[in-house]
Formats: structure tokens, C-alpha cells, sequence
């Protein structure tokens, strides 16, 4: 196994932003996850050498590339990372052959021509070396970005959300062979994303960023399906973060019950942190709660709550819902659903929620 | 035709281009990418003979060559003779006159690179002057070739400093500018015709050249 990165920087950007982490990176793939804004990319930067931190250091492997207080600080050139920029940055008047080449300079040329051919085939570029990135196609010019920053046998690699712009399938794709590619390597990779599914496709570990710091790391099961932060819930996919008080605890049964904020509406959630009387948050999925036209009966969910459908829109394959029952609660349902119910704004609706559906975002 | 001085003003333009791309390629780069606060100093230095009438510029040039200046003395010690009134002082002169011309087109077209591909070159190993040759200036050729074009053709064209710094002498400042100047003093209106038009030729088919050339097909297709 080969030795990981680890970085503890900080870097004051701007009069209100100022990013202080600390991350250690193993071989693999390790998702940096957050919102636009939350320093996701300058961590990126800082470790590659474009940008310098005010303060901390940064380690590769063994090698120190990055220590404020010895005043060291090697450049990018000589850093030995690989970086897939946003936007690609393939070089537009190379082909991609010699965008391949651009950084092997110093191997002979059978050595360059053996390694060039190498990675062209373990991302299956092969048939496109003699082209300009501007005659092939987004997922190739893809392709082209990570084997341009692979060819080199770099001792890191960094990507800066590289895959946004592409469908889901040829997401997948891409991520297969880097995978591959990465099982005969075993560097660290280090991926930035704002998107959660990409979370779940690309990640062996996650590092959550928020604000310039990171608020939670781990897998990226136990980091987005239980989050303890109302920010990280709803960039995990939680639509539905709501305010509420603690009013009683149950340790016997493992619940509490909590009252929506400036209601008397009450749910029942799983037992966390948090006094009686305390404020918490409580995050739910769209998609975790089910729609009823009629009082429901008979069912084993603790939480049935009366309110007011206020809208209804589409959104692509969903319908989403929202409805006003002491919040505002969003509802994903399908299509079809909808129509059966025959929802009609301003009717009155139930809302059927499963205790264990309810994370509490502290 | 005034042909002597036709051929001058071809060689002095010469001259002055190819020496402002020396002088000016270094020099939009740094413009370009320093971080120096005192930036802004430098760049209405170099933008200053755009809006300098051409006799303020000229008298400066001939203060600073004559042969009570250091410069001027220097020379003399040198050659064996002044510098005033000299082919030499023309291109030095031209040089400074036309600084903006070559220096702002090929600033401009560094700076509209994308900045990710000089980080890209970086974090590939590339050394600053391999990013230079490799990247900054095959992607800048269109700015490039204007600044040289545009510093060619602008010293073509002046007078006042010529005048200034050169005087009048056929074969060795007398350039075509004032060549026509000197024809339309002495009523040859023909001449100054024939000359006159030459030069509105010739400056024509030089900048459609430049901006035939300038379609290259990496602008069009630009980046992913």
C-alpha cells in the first residue's frame, strides 16, 4: 500500500472566508464534498502548489511538499501531482497525442511512445491521439484530462468536479476505468463534487467541507445517511429540514417527541442528543414520506400530520409536492400517484412519516 | 517616386519591429502576470507615446541623445559621431514611439488565456519558459503578429518624431512621410500623388494580410 496525503492549512481568501482544514487522504478514492463556495477546489489548489497557504503544511507520501513555519514551499512543476481542472484545460492547439506527451519530456522517446500507448488504452483513446480536443466529444476530451494527468505516474491525483458535465452513464463509465486504472496504482485521488450521487458512486471515503472547514468525514454511508448537520443534510439530499423543540425523551422505546417550531404539531423521532426543551433539527427525505388524501389507519408509522396541499409541479420523472402542515414539508411522488389521488390545491392532505425516516441534525 | 526614401522607411520599420518584439514580448509578459502593486506605473510608461504629441516625445529623444548627455557623449566616444540626425537616433526613437502598438496587442492576448491552462502546463512539470514556448505563445500568435504588424506599420507612417530627431537627410532620415511632406512644400502634388498613394496601398494589403491571418481555427473551435 502505497502512502497517502495529508494536508493541515489554512488560507484567509478573503475578508470573510477564510479555509482551515486538516484532511489525510489514503490510496483511493476520497470524495471532498460540499457546496459551491465551501473551499473545496482551494484545498485542491493548495495542495497541487497554485496556491499558497498562510499558514500549515501539506505532505505527499513522505515527501514534505509544504511547511510555512520551514519556510518550504516546492512549486507545482515540481510537486509530481495529477490535476484534472474543472473546465479540462486540455490544451487546444495540441492533439491529444501531444497533449500526452506534454508532460514526459524527459523520457526517450521509446519509453514516451510505450507509455503514451499504454494509457491511451486504459482509457480508451487510443483511436482519437491524432485529433484536436475540439473534434471529440465531452466524454472523450474527459478521457483525454485524466490520462494527460496519469501518463505522468503522478503521486497524487486531484480532480475538480471533472464529471459534472456529463450524463450519468458516461459518469460511470469514466469512473470504472479510473477505478481500474487506480487498482494497479493505488495512489490517493482526491475528488472534488458538489453532487451527492457522485458521493455514492465515486467514493470509498467522503470529507465534507462546509464554510472553509470540514464538518465530516468517513464513509459515505455513514457520513450522508446519518448527517449531524443541518448544511450536510441538505446537501446529502434531505429536502426537508425543519426546526423543532424537544418536549419529551423515551429512553425506554428509543424516541423523543419534538414540536415543530411555534406549533403544537408533534413528531416522534430516534433518540439523540439533545435535553428536553432543547432545539434540534430534523432532517426527512422528499421521498420518505407518504401522501394520503384520507386519514390513514391502522399503520405502524408514529407520525401522521394533517395539513394543506399548497403545490404541486413536476420535476423531470417526480412530482413534487408541498405541503403546509406547521412546516413547510416537500413530497416527492411519482406521476402516476398523483394522478390516482387526484390532488387538488388547497385540499387537505396527510402526511405519513416512519420514526427511523427522521435524522436528527443537531 | 521618392524610391531612397521608400527603401529607408521599409528598413527602418524593419528594424523597429523586429526589435519591439524583442523588447516587447518579455515585457507584455511581465505586464501581464506580475503581482507588483506598482504595476499600473509601468503600464502608463509604456502607454504614454499614444498620447504624447509626437514633437514632445522627439524633443525629449533629442535632449537625451544630444551630445551633452551621457548618452550622447557615450555614443560619440564610440562611433565618432554624434547621434542626432542619425539613422540609429530614428530607431531608437521609433522604438519608444511605437512601444504601445507592439506591447498592448500582445498583452491583451496573454491575458485572455485561460488561466487553467498555464496551471495545467505546471502541474505537468513544465518549467515558466517551456509554458512560454509551448503554451502562452502558440495560443497568442494572433497578438503577436498584430503587435509586430501594428509596430511596423505605425513606423511607417510617423513624422513628427522622424522630423523631430531625424531631420531631413535623403538616404538616411528622409523617410517617405516626409518625403511627401517635402514633395507637397515644393508643389509637386503628383509626386506627393504617386507617394501618398503607394503608402495607403501598401498599408492596406499589409492589414489584410494580418487579419486574414488571423483566422486560425483553434479561435473558433475555442475550449470544451
Amino acid at each position: 500500500m502505497s502512502a497517502g496525503l495529508s494536508a493541515a492549512i489554512r488560507a484567509r481568501l478573503s475578508d470573510a472566508f477564510t479555509l482551515d482544514v486538516a484532511i489525510s487522504v489514503p490510496a483511493g478514492v476520497t470524495i471532498l464534498f460540499g457546496a459551491s463556495g465551501s473551499g473545496k477546489s482551494t484545498v485542491l489548489r493548495a495542495v497541487a502548489g497554485l496556491l499558497r497557504p498562510d499558514a500549515g503544511s501539506i505532505t505527499i507520501g513522505t515527501r514534505v511538499v509544504f511547511d510555512r513555519s520551514a519556510r518550504l514551499d516546492v512549486p507545482a512543476r515540481q510537486r509530481h501531482i495529477g490535476y484534472v481542472f474543472q473546465h479540462l484545460a486540455l490544451f487546444p492547439h495540441l492533439s491529444i497525442e501531444e497533449n500526452l506527451a506534454y508532460g514526459l519530456r524527459d523520457e526517450p522517446e521509446e519509453e514516451r511512445r510505450r507509455r503514451i500507448r499504454e494509457i491511451a488504452s486504459s482509457f480508451r483513446i487510443d483511436r482519437l491521439l491524432a485529433r484536436r480536443p475540439s473534434a471529440i466529444s465531452g466524454g472523450e476530451r474527459q478521457r483525454a484530462a485524466l490520462a494527460r494527468s496519469l501518463v505522468t505516474d503522478p503521486s497524487a491525483l486531484l480532480l475538480d468536479e471533472p464529471l459534472s458535465a456529463l450524463d450519468h452513464a458516461t459518469q460511470l463509465r469514466i469512473i470504472d476505468d479510473l477505478r481500474r486504472w487506480n487498482a494497479a496504482h493505488n495512489i490517493p485521488v482526491l475528488c472534488v463534487t458538489h453532487s451527492h450521487r457522485e458521493v455514492f458512486a465515486l467514493g470509498d471515503r467522503v470529507i465534507v467541507l462546509d464554510n472553509g472547514r470540514v464538518v465530516a468525514a468517513g464513509t459515505p454511508h455513514d457520513v450522508l445517511e446519518m448527517p449531524e448537520q443541518a448544511s450536510l443534510a441538505q446537501l446529502a439530499g434531505f429536502e426537508n429540514v425543519i426546526q423543532a423543540t424537544v418536549v419529551a425523551r423515551k429512553a425506554d422505546a428509543g424516541t423523543m417527541v419534538c414540536r415543530l417550531m411555534d406549533t403544537t404539531v408533534e413528531l416522534e423521532v430516534p433518540l439523540a442528543r439533545g435535553a428536553t426543551g432543547s432545539l434540534i433539527r430534523i432532517a426527512i427525505r422528499a421521498g420518505d414520506i407518504l401522501l394520503a388524501t384520507e386519514p390513514p389507519r391502522g399503520l405502524s408509522a408514529r407520525n401522521i400530520l394533517r395539513g394543506r396541499l399548497v403545490s404541486l409541479t413536476r420535476d423531470g420523472a417526480a412530482m413534487v409536492a408541498a405541503v403546509e402542515a406547521g412546516a413547510r414539508f416537500v413530497v416527492h411522488l411519482t406521476p402516476s400517484a398523483a394522478d390516482s389521488l387526484g390532488l387538488a390545491l388547497g385540499q387537505d392532505v396527510w402526511l405519513v412519516i416512519k420514526t427511523y425516516s427522521c435524522r436528527i441534525a443537531a | 517616386m521618392d524610391w531612397t526614401a521608400v527603401v529607408l522607411s521599409l528598413r527602418l520599420a524593419l528594424v523597429v519591429a523586429t526589435a519591439l518584439l524583442v523588447i516587447a514580448l518579455p515585457l507584455a509578459y511581465w505586464i501581464t502576470f506580475s503581482r507588483w502593486r506598482g504595476k499600473f506605473l509601468v503600464e502608463a510608461i509604456v502607454a504614454l507615446p499614444l498620447v504624447l504629441p509626437p514633437t514632445v516625445l522627439g524633443f525629449y529623444v533629442l535632449v537625451g541623445i544630444g551630445s551633452r548627455s551621457p548618452v550622447g557623449r557615450l555614443w560619440e566616444r564610440w562611433t565618432g559621431h554624434g547621434l542626432a540626425f542619425t539613422f540609429e537616433a530614428l530607431v531608437l526613437a521609433s522604438i519608444l514611439y511605437s512601444l504601445p502598438f507592439a506591447v498592448q496587442p500582445i498583452a491583451a492576448a496573454f491575458a485572455q488565456l485561460d488561466a487553467s491552462l498555464l496551471e495545467a502546463s505546471a502541474t505537468l512539470g513544465a518549467t515558466r519558459w517551456r509554458t512560454f514556448t509551448r503554451i502562452i505563445l502558440p495560443l497568442s500568435l494572433q497578438g503577436v503578429i498584430a503587435g509586430a504588424v501594428l509596430s511596423f506599420a505605425h513606423t511607417i507612417g510617423e513624422f513628427g518624431v522622424v522630423l523631430m530627431v531625424g531631420g531631413n537627410l535623403p538616404g538616411v532620415t528622409r523617410t517617405i512621410s516626409i518625403s511627401v511632406y517635402d514633395q507637397v512644400q515644393s508643389l509637386q502634388y503628383g509626386a506627393a500623388n504617386a507617394t501618398a498613394l503607394a503608402l495607403l496601398a501598401f498599408s492596406f494589403a499589409v492589414l489584410a494580410v494580418v487579419y486574414a491571418l488571423m483566422r486560425r481555427p483553434w479561435s473558433v473551435a475555442a475550449l470544451p
